[in-house]
């Protein structure tokens, strides 16, 4: 049930033994299609960004649509096995596979893309994407009617709940009437199942959808229903032209890069990689001109501004969190432990994390 | 809960809904005929991306559905001709087929993922696919050639003895399964979610073919199964999202309990299942014999 996609020059050089193996192999584990237009699109634009900087030096595979589950295993094994340098896995929950298998390959450099754990040859890498949540929920507060949000999640992880968190904290603080309504699909990936959870929320009165799963269905629902969304991953404006506002973008490429160009030159050394906007991993899409007043666009780009030089944090005090108890104190920033951890919703988010 | 609230939740229900209609019914009268095709899921992708494939190679609805019906009526044909010639089992033979659909269709729909189209309104097929259930009911039992398919599905050998074509039958049976699964998938990459993406029918395919054995292979029985699911997928969306407090896990597998539930229900009257299920399912037919 699953396809493997291996460049042929891989197998070549593999065949030809180390002493051809002068170009350092850079392997990808994908967890859909590279034609997403969502997640694993934005990996293989960067995994392409890697190749055009580094040329010759090195060579990239990948193997797409792996099941996360025991397949990951074999698959990450498969390219250990095959002479990889350094292995990119690139979905959450591919954690324990990949230390499973770098125990194994102790000269091999693993990457873990969202992951928290790190060992000798495994490194973790993620992007700030709050940072954009934060902007989106801006917008919102600003360009919503009926004071209703709609926000599609797929799973109960960190990652998911700070992104809740972080766009209803700058929604509420330029619309203090807002409510958010919140539907859990746990899939990323079923372009059904996205659009009933984003008719479903029109149906009940929200004018903007937030989508936190990988498909444009529930864009395409807005467009259709004539309300706003705010795309995922990558530009969807193309797809749903009269509701897209904007897009989180995960801009990979540079860190694949740096990455990559460490092993070829023997500095690569383990740690954690958590960059945002100032670093340009996260990027937001144009602006719609059409739909949004150009003040607000104006107010979004100043937020970037200062997103990037570090005077606006998301989570900056006061913050309280459901029971009404003070989490960070007035004037302080959540610290990134609290972050990365984070599952519980902050004051004013009716309903529960599921657990 | 105000008229309107209540009226959007019906449609999104009814659009939800259809596609496991359309699957359902197709293997349900497979099933009928004494064969068993697990390739439901495959077919379904193949026919959602030969649509799409065409649907933005002519603009044409209609030939996107002509088409999608027609790669159906070829996926099941390579399986009847396996199946009811060669003897292969159909178990295999039908996993087999699903593998297929799913490989041929990423490799067809490659070039076309993300390519924008225009959906089409559901409605419709909407109501077709209610027309459907009821004509195949009004054929199984009110029409000869309805009781000469479920006595091939019964007791292929007396059908046989009877002087009727089991084979041509059941090939019929299979064709029209396979053309009500691309269907199916062609109404959810053209109505339901206007797009192509890899796998896109996520597991549609399987819940159709646990359809057939809730229904006890009765047809009308296949459109109550399939909306209770469909209905409380839907319904506990709403629940969320007016901010109800329940553990996420009871949502999601509320339609799964749903379906369990009513599954004991019937089979705990042993002898009804058995009346209902056909029993040359999964038999293969030797003419000589």
């Amino acid at each position: 049930m699953i396809r493997i996609i291996t460049f042929l020059s891989t197998f070549l050089v593999f065949a030809f033994g180390s002493a051809y193996a002068d170009p350092k192999k850079v392997g990808f584990i994908y967890i859909g299609p590279p034609g997403d237009h969502g997640w694993t699109y934005m990996h293989d634009v960067g995994r392409k960004y890697m190749e055009s900087q580094l040329g010759d030096s090195i060579t990239t595979t990948y193997l797409e649509n792996i099941p996360e589950n025991a397949d990951a295993v074999r698959a990450i094994r498969k390219l250990a096995d095959s002479g990889h340098d350094l292995i990119f896995t690139t979905s959450f929950n591919y954690m324990d596979q990949t230390h499973e298998v770098a125990k194994d390959f102790p000269d091999i450099k693993f990457e873990h893309a969202t992951g928290y754990i790190q060992a000798d040859n495994v490194a973790t890498y993620s992007a700030r994407f709050y940072e954009g949540r934060m902007i989106e929920g801006h917008i919102a507060g600003h360009m919503t009617e009926t004071n209703t949000i709609g926000y599609i999640a797929s799973f109960p992880i960190p990652e998911v709940v700070r992104g809740i968190n972080a766009f209803y904290l700058a929604a509420s603080k330029v619309n203090p009437d807002i409510k958010m309504k919140i539907i859990w699909v746990f899939t990323w990936y079923d372009p059904g199942k996205e659009a009933d959870a984003a008719n479903t929320l029109i149906n009940q009165g929200a004018d903007i959808i937030v989508q936190h799963t990988d498909t444009y269905a529930p864009c395409q629902a807005a467009q259709k229903a004539g309300v706003y969304a705010f795309g995922q991953a990558s530009n969807q404006e193309e797809f749903c032209p009269d509701a897209h506002l904007t897009s989180i973008e995960d801009i990979w490429g540079p860190y694949y890069a740096e990455r990559a160009k460490a092993v070829v030159d023997g500095t690569w050394s383990s740690g954690d990689t958590w960059d945002g906007m100032d670093k340009g991993m996260v990027v937001m899409s144009p602006y719609n001109t059409k739909l949004m007043p150009a003040s607000l666009i104006q107010e979004a780009v100043n937020m970037e501004v200062g997103i990037k030089d570090g005077t606006i944090h998301p989570f900056t005090g006061p913050i309280y969190n459901q029971a009404g108890e003070l989490v960070v104190p007035e004037g302080e920033v959540a610290p990134d432990g609290m972050l990365l951890g984070m599952n519980f919703y902050v004051q004013g988010i009716d309903g529960e994390v599921p657990q | 809960m105000n008229l309107d609230l209540i009226l959007g939740i019906l449609q999104i229900v009814l659009i939800a809904t259809t596609p496991l209609v359309f699957a359902g019914i197709g293997e349900l009268v497979t099933e009928k005929s004494g064969v068993l095709n697990l390739g439901v899921e495959g077919m379904m992708l193949v026919g959602a991306v030969s649509a799409f494939i065409i649907l933005v190679i002519t603009g044409s609805y209609f030939l996107a559905f002509f088409v999608s019906i027609l790669s159906g009526i070829i996926m099941s044909g390579l399986f009847a001709f396996l199946v009811l010639f060669l003897m292969s089992n159909q178990i295999a033979t039908g996993l087999a087929l699903t593998i297929f659909g799913i490989g041929l269709s990423s490799m067809l729909g490659k070039q076309y993922i993300g390519t924008p189209i225009d959906g089409l309104s559901p409605w419709f097929f909407v109501i077709f696919s209610f027309l459907i259930v009821f004509l195949v009911s009004y054929f199984f039992y009110k029409t000869k050639v309805g009781l000469i398919l479920r006595a091939v599905g019964e007791s292929h050998n007396s059908a046989h003895a009877l002087g009727y074509s089991v084979i041509k039958i059941r090939f019929l049976s299979i064709l029209f399964g396979g053309s009500m699964c691309a269907l199916a998938g062609s109404y959810i990459s053209i109505c339901y979610a206007p797009m192509w993406q890899e796998g896109m029918t996520a597991g549609r395919g399987w819940i159709a073919l646990a359809l057939v054995v809730f229904a006890t292979w009765k047809p009308e029985r296949v459109l109550i199964g399939a909306y209770i699911f469909g209905g409380v997928t839907i319904l506990q969306m709403n629940l969320q999202a007016l901010g109800l407090r329940f553990p996420g896990q009871f949502f999601s597998m509320a339609p799964y309990v749903a379906t369990i539930i009513v599954l004991v229900l019937i089979s705990s009257n042993k002898l009804r299942i058995k009346l209902s299920a056909p029993a040359s399912l999964t038999i293969p037919f030797y003419k000589g014999r």
